[in-house]
């Protein structure tokens, strides 16, 4: 049976039909709202191309049920930052030229995001730590460290 | 209720200017018709591709605009190694216009022409000097137009970002959108009859002094980051046409297995879905992505009772060793090595084994086709698009001009990987459904299914004489053909889609072995392959994985070098400075062992202390590729009780001749030794004797942060007068023999099988040590 369920994400309501309780939040964000991020990478949670923060922790939307995610504050990629407004660790992004193909941004960027914001000074392993569960193929790894260390400088 | 359409298509796709142009009789300069073809109608569908004709016209190359906006149009892609800012460098170098007025356009079959695609690292030595050579051929008919107008000799003019003046003389000015004309890039140019990679321009144009470049040498910053990083670039994924239909691909629980009974009603509770089954392929369909994947689950299938028989990754060494070698071929040879072993006092050799390797894409397959009655749009992000047009066109026996592929940025192939695959699969079920299908293959599939990176065994042999001379050498690498499927996506048979409806395997037994730069009195360098361990459909299908033939010999060649030198006895840097004599080859050894700090001695270090934890060495390890010569330094840090080997330094000396984008290649480099090293310390495929067993991130391992080397050093050799070569895959080839080596120069013991996992690390120094 269809449900009804409603999405809180970067800002804007949406009202979906959806035919089950337990499709990944992915699949609502892609498919049902017509958002390009996050990214389908595993579908298993080992990978991070679908993160979205959701209530300022970072989460796997592949393997959260959409119904789980109702209500709740949900941002993507595109909701922290523009070209015009950029987060601060999107403008390191840029500075150190971080990626190659960027199908992996999603988890490096919100991961980084995360926390920043909870410490606006991560030292290196803090970072580290952080990223220990992506995955990037393009051998971008140092690179996103010395973005997010830039901004750790800053602080 | 608000919606928005945040993150919708980014991009553009403009109309193909042929046919747009010819509907209007508009200039044939510069025209581009942005149409919102994601909320509104789709793009027509395939256009006409006059490629013979197109080859000899200026404007398939690059045209300027009335508003002095140059267009590149560069017949191949961007992987995410920034060649989209290479060519934008690069031809507004040679035009003399603003680096920010040139736009790319890549890899659109009905807007560029054939110039192959990602290609051995070759983008800027072949595309891009071929796009230079057009520009130059360009700049010289603007000026041919500018000196007529402003009545002074062609070689009084000067040009500064698309202006135009004469030498010395305030005014008058003019500039290349003023003195361009309908005709003007209608003009014709030479070329050498060659598609694909081989496509070159030919004209007598004079082209700059490198000395005079100002652009080319910039680290420019890349055009394509902000709209990845602002969330607004799109890939062929999230094409959204009317009508489309998601679809998941069935895979068969045994491979070789076929479908024999499909039980449809096993899926009839999921809204929409529905089942494909064309011979041997299977696919579900549903207008919701989840309900597809619900009935990718769901349904219920008979297979035919096939057992593949397979060795296992763990046998499959041995069955290199024993299998009947099907095609042969000595690459390089000097003197004769028989003899020359006849000479020698001593005579060692040794085996080295590597793994076979997925292409374990960020993203696994996924691909849009539009199959209708006038034409087949696909949006790929194959390597080769024009090659992928062809394979579409044959897989579903349509003309090729009716077969339009637009590719799109996508996820880092680094190889030909199951991009071309899943737009064969989406094409299939388009025409079966007579609806757009959008194709997303799983994660399972995108390392099970993906085509392969060939294992191989690599035998070394040398001699050396009474007097400590390494006078023969002797490799031979044998594995599978590095094409059970063509590399190019140019055939039904080169794809899974094709495979499963009929097309025979067309296998190309080849091989090839990195270029022997050592200057042994007696040489022979060659390779061997055998058989293909499933006929059709494979799972372990081979075919070019980043660096096709790099890796899984130059792990064999260059830690046998290392063998050669510690049999000697000699410091391994000196080692290779004998036998090397090209002073390029020379000065990217030297130099990688300055900038690491080389202390010279012969690996291992003496006096090694067994009951220490942590034992330290470091190794070298060269190459030479096209004209790109590499020198890379590992130091390494072994941990003794556990097995852990930990790559703590690289420091790299590359050449690569004219460096286009400094900051770019120091990156593209730097990535490419993090993927290295995860080929080198986890990544290993397996299978049992039915299937991959490797179908997810926890049984493909790769390599994460915690083992990513800290000290990543790159040191660029300054060639400017030197031809550009490529950089985008051949470094990280060295690093399986230098982080041997290091861990031969720290414990003395010697690993001869990637990757180097603790297991095999700790059983090696048990092995030795006792």
């Amino acid at each position: 049976m269809a449900q009804s369920v409603t999405l809180i994400v970067n800002g804007f309501t949406h009202k979906l039909s959806v035919d089950d309780p337990e499709m990944p939040l992915l699949y609502a964000l892609r498919d049902d709202i017509g958002l390009n991020n996050p990214r389908f990478g595993c579908g298993l949670g080992q990978c991070g191309a679908c993160t979205v923060i959701i209530n300022g922790e970072a989460v796997r939307s592949c393997s959260l049920a959409v119904t789980a995610a109702e209500g709740k504050a949900i941002t993507t990629l595109h909701g922290v930052g523009s070209p015009e407004n950029p987060h601060p660790l999107q403008t390191a992004w840029i500075e150190e030229q971080v990626n190659q193909c960027g199908y992996c941004i999603n988890g490096w960027i919100l991961e980084g995001v995360v926390l920043l914001t909870r410490n606006p000074k991560p030292s290196e392993e803090d970072v580290r730590s952080t990223f220990s569960s992506l995955i990037c193929r393009c051998g971008t790894h140092n690179a996103a460290l010395r973005a997010v260390m830039r901004v750790s400088k800053q602080a | 209720m608000q919606t928005s359409n945040e993150d919708s298509l980014g991009g553009e796709i403009q109309l193909d200017r042929r046919a747009f142009l010819s509907g209007t009789g508009a200039l044939v300069i510069g025209l581009a018709a942005p149409v919102a073809w994601a909320q509104n109608a789709p793009p027509s569908p395939a256009s006409v591709n006059n490629r013979a004709m197109l080859a000899t016209k200026l404007d398939s190359y690059l045209t300027v605009g009335k508003d002095g906006m140059v267009d590149v149009y560069f017949g191949a892609i961007d992987g995410g190694q920034g060649l989209e800012t290479a060519m934008a460098q690069m031809v507004a170098e040679e035009l003399d216009v603003a680096f920010d007025s040139v736009r790319v356009i890549m890899g659109d079959t009905a807007r560029t022409l054939n110039m192959g695609g990602a290609s051995g690292a070759q983008g800027i030595a072949r595309r891009g000097t071929s796009l230079m050579k057009a520009a130059a051929h360009a700049r010289r008919i603007l000026l041919q137009h500018a000196a007529t107008q402003l009545g002074a000799p062609v070689d009084k003019l000067v040009v500064t970002d698309g202006v135009i003046s004469v030498s010395g003389e305030p005014s008058p000015k003019t500039s290349y959108a003023e003195v361009i004309s309908a005709e003007t890039f209608r003009s014709d140019i030479k070329w050498n009859g060659v598609w694909g990679n081989g496509h070159d321009v030919e004209t007598d144009a004079p082209r700059k002094n490198y000395k005079d470049y100002k652009l080319i040498g910039q680290s420019i910053r890349r055009k394509d980051l902000p709209k990845k990083i602002f969330a607004q670039q799109d890939f062929p994924g999230d094409v959204r046409l009317p009508g489309m239909l998601h679809a998941r691909m069935i895979r068969p629980p045994v491979a070789g297995a076929t479908p024999v009974r499909v039980d449809e009603a096993s899926i009839k509770a999921i809204p929409g879905a529905q089942v494909v089954h064309i011979k041997d392929l299977l696919a579900v369909v549903a207008p919701k992505e989840w309900n597809a994947i619900r009935a990718a689950k769901a349904l219920k299938v008979s297979w035919s009772d096939f057992k593949p028989d397979f060795p296992t990754h763990e046998e499959v060494h041995g069955h290199i060793r024993k299998a009947p070698v099907v095609a042969r071929k000595v690459e390089y040879e000097n003197g004769a090595f028989d003899e020359g072993v006849k000479q020698a006092t001593r005579v060692i050799s040794a085996e080295y084994e590597y793994p076979t390797h997925s292409h374990a894409s960020m993203g696994p397959g996924c691909a849009v086709a539009d199959v209708r009655e006038d034409g087949v749009t696909i949006y790929t992000s194959t390597q080769k698009p024009h090659f992928a047009a062809d394979g579409i066109a044959n897989l579903l026996d349509v003309p090729r001009d009716k077969v339009r592929a637009v590719w799109m940025f996508g996820t880092g192939s680094y190889g030909r990987n199951d991009q071309g695959d899943a737009t064969a699969d989406a094409a299939v079920l388009s025409k079966a459904l007579g609806k757009p299908v959008r194709v997303q293959w799983s994660r399972e599939e995108g390392l099970a299914w993906d085509p392969k990176g060939t294992a191989a065994v690599n035998f070394c042999t040398a001699g050396i004489d009474a007097d400590g001379n390494a006078i023969a050498y002797e490799l031979i690498s044998k594995g599978f053909s590095r094409e059970n499927v063509s590399t190019s996506e140019n055939s039904a048979a080169a794809t899974l889609a094709g495979q499963l409806l009929g097309a025979k395997l067309a296998a190309r037994d080849t091989f090839n072995v990195p270029f022997a730069s050592y200057t042994f009195a007696h040489n022979r360098v060659g390779w061997e392959t055998i058989a293909p361990l499933l006929d059709r459909a494979s799972p372990l299908r081979s075919t070019h994985l980043r660096d096709p033939y790099g890796p899984p010999i130059l792990f064999g060649s260059e830690s046998f070098m290392d063998e050669v030198a510690a049999a000697i006895p000699m410091d391994p840097v000196d080692f290779r400075l004998r036998y090397l004599k090209h002073p390029r080859d020379k000065d990217a050894v030297r130099i990688a062992a300055e900038k690491a700090g080389w202390q010279k001695r012969p690996s291992p270090k003496k006096n090694i202390d067994r009951s220490a934890e942590i034992l330290e060495g470091r190794g070298i390890a060269f190459r030479r590729h096209f004209t790109t010569f590499i020198g890379l330094v590992a130091e390494v840090r072994v941990n003794t009780k556990t097995g852990e080997v930990e790559p703590v330094r690289l420091v790299c000396a590359h050449d690569v001749g004219m460096i286009v984008n400094p900051e770019t290649l120091m990156h593209v480099i730097e990535r490419q030794l993090v993927y290295g090293t995860g080929r080198t310390t986890v990544e290993e495929l397996t299978w049992d004797s039915e299937r991959v067993t490797s179908v997810d991130w926890a049984t493909y391992p790769v390599l994460h942060m915690e083992h990513v080397p800290k000290k990543i050093e790159v040191h660029l050799i300054e060639r400017p007068d030197a031809a550009p070569s490529g950089a985008a895959e051949m470094a990280l080839g060295l690093v399986p023999a230098a982080m041997a080596n290091a861990i031969f120069d720290a414990t003395g013991v010697r690993i001869r099988k990637v990757p180097f996992t603790p297991t095999r690390v700790l059983a090696a120094l048990k092995n030795t040590w006792g």
